[in-house]
């Protein structure tokens, strides 16, 4: 092969071409329902330019994938969606995200606010060292939640397929559980408040091949009442289960490291004929 | 050429060297040799320890009985009579102590964990914390004997811990805070991430995971400040009577008590000298097994 070829995509010397116009983008959404809008320009940490203009439209009962090559910055775009990097030190945003009309960056936004409406599942799996009961009941009790806990508490483990491997040991501790177990705990104690878009990032990524199966199944469930963006190095994972995939890349002509959206699309059409060259690539698994 | 002679395989059939154990091999003998050397070095470590507690058994367990625990001390010359007082006394200033030292140094320990980080005032409360672990205890009893014996004008329980606390409290600080760190970051984000504030975070997750290793801390302090002496001797001093719930008169000690009565001529206070030992010890180590189990959370990998 030549190996020109190869690197030609990974400098990637001419930026700005090669990537879907907000036009394509908006094309590729159509009439559905978006229950969120992202739209970054540029997303500093610190003076590293980590991602930017990347605009991912998430649609309303579906599921969104954000695909592409390490430290392209898609768990950074998935994290900035529920204000999670406001933790880190020097975090800028420039942009906007709307989650049902309301710019969670506005001003006026409380932060913590919008976490307790968007449900997060994150890349290790990590139960509290409580009880799977008290786990799961842990984000009813801080919103408040008045009516009947074990009815909600069952409801959200029947939900992650998990209630009948615990339903005996609501007890124990959720640290006592294999890692898959662990992972659906994680996701039963983000449904329990019934977020209406949960962000998954790399949640497989930790776990066995039969394992990540069951919550592949799970997601596909869990789309009928949920909204859900997953973050994943798995090609074949976006294919099996997501409705939308956003393929990102790494541009590292300015000698940094900054992620931006190549092609935003339906899965099928993104994998069976992607439109940009570097999405080609990718598929092929020409680089990683 | 040498890469020939490389790649050819060597021949399968006979071994190239003995894998046999052969005793006079210098390897093995080095090997048992550092072996015997560290096993017999650490039993040498350990014979102290084993001596004090054999004579502590032999010498004070003579005179344990219930009526150890009822009784006051006795007068110089005097037979019978107990420790009773200097027990309930040694529990009393404790108590006090670890009333002192427990919000402080636990919310101190929240405070450096939790919101100090790397500011300025948080590396200034680390470092005086370390200092003051290092602190000779007599200094804490000449510190609280000037601030609280002067002032009150007398010697008291309170004095005595007070002179205590100031012991107690880097250490619960320090091991609360490393407790606290120890809480794995992923833990705190799961909980950010469901919508918990900074306060709920801490007061739900953080605290009660750090449970354990905070009362580890205080249990090793409590046991590192039963044993102290030197701060008692300026302020809580001594009472031959039972404790009557006034925290401003002086009161008995297990320690105090070892120190007057080791030294005394008459042979009776010597022996419930041994037997004070032998019950300090005792309570030190029930203490120090107590934070062992509370630290051992069986349920966890």
């Amino acid at each position: 092969m030549n190996s020109q070829e190869l690197s030609a995509p990974m400098t990637s010397e001419m930026p700005d071409s090669g990537r879907d116009s907000a036009a394509q983008i908006a094309a590729a959404v159509g009439d559905a329902p978006v229950v969120m809008d992202c739209r970054i320009k540029t997303l500093h940490y610190g003076d590293f330019l980590a991602v930017r203009d990347t605009d991912i439209p998430i649609v309303s009962n579906e599921i969104t994938a954000f695909i592409g090559p390490s430290g392209c910055g898609k768990s950074t775009v998935l994290r900035s969606l529920n204000r999670m990097n406001d933790f880190v030190n020097g975090f800028r945003f420039e942009g906007s995200v709307h989650y049902r009309g309301q710019d969670i960056y506005a001003p006026e936004i409380d932060p913590v606010a919008v976490r307790r409406s968007i449900g997060m599942v994150f890349q290790q799996p990590n139960p509290f060292a409580m009880s799977i009961y008290k786990n799961v009941a842990f984000g009813l009790k801080l919103n408040n939640f008045k009516g009947n806990f074990d009815e909600r508490v069952e409801a959200a483990l029947r939900g992650a397929a998990l209630w009948d491997e615990v339903k005996d040991k609501l007890s124990s501790s959720g640290l006592s559980l294999s890692g898959g177990q662990q992972q659906r705990l994680c996701i039963a104690r983000a449904i329990a408040v019934e977020p209406e878009l949960l962000l998954m990032d790399e949640p497989c990524s930790a776990l066995d091949p039969i394992a990540t199966r069951r919550v592949e199944d799970l997601m596909l469930e869990l789309k009928e009442k949920y909204t859900i963006a997953i973050v994943t190095h798995n090609l074949q994972q976006a294919q099996r289960v997501a409705d939308r995939t956003a393929f990102l890349f790494v541009d590292t002509s300015a000698g940094g490291r900054t992620g931006y959206l190549i092609e935003y699309r339906p899965s099928a059409e993104l994998f069976e004929d992607p439109r940009e060259e570097r999405t080609k690539a990718y598929i092929r698994g020409e680089f990683s | 050429m040498a890469n020939a002679a490389l790649t050819q395989a060597p021949a399968a059939t006979g071994p190239r060297t003995s894998l046999r154990r052969t005793i006079g091999n210098r390897r093995t003998l080095g090997n048992s040799a550092l072996t015997v050397l560290a096993v017999s070095l650490t039993l040498l470590a350990m014979f102290p320890l084993f001596s004090v507690l054999y004579m502590l058994i032999v010498r004070g367990g003579a005179l344990l009985s219930p009526s150890l625990f009822t009784e006051l001390t006795p007068g110089a010359g005097m037979e019978g009579g107990g420790i009773g007082n200097a027990v309930v006394g040694t529990l009393v200033v404790v108590a006090i102590s670890t009333c002192l030292a427990l919000p402080l140094g636990f919310l101190g320990a929240v405070y450096l964990a939790e919101y100090g980080g790397d500011r300025k005032l948080a590396t200034l409360v680390r470092f005086a914390a370390k200092v003051l672990t290092g602190l000779p205890s007599i200094l804490a009893g000449v510190f609280a004997y000037a601030t609280v014996v002067v002032t009150t004008g007398s010697f008291s329980a309170l004095a005595g811990g007070c002179a205590m606390a100031i012991l107690m409290i880097p250490t619960v600080m320090l091991t609360s805070e490393s407790a606290l760190l120890a809480v794995p970051s992923k833990m705190k984000m799961a909980a950010f991430g469901m919508g918990a504030t900074r306060a709920q975070t801490v007061l739900r997750i953080v605290i009660p995971t750090a449970i354990p290793g905070i009362l580890t801390g205080v249990m090793l302090a409590l046991a590192r400040a039963m044993g102290e002496t030197a701060p008692l001797l300026f302020t809580a001093l001594f009472s031959d009577y039972w404790f009557e719930g006034k925290l401003t008169q002086p009161i008995a000690s297990l320690s105090v008590l070892i120190y007057n009565f080791a030294g005394s001529p008459f042979e009776h206070q010597v022996s419930l000298a041994w037997a004070a030992s032998l019950v300090l010890v005792s309570i030190v180590l029930i203490l120090n097994v107590t934070a062992q189990f509370a630290t051992r959370r069986p349920e966890e990998q």
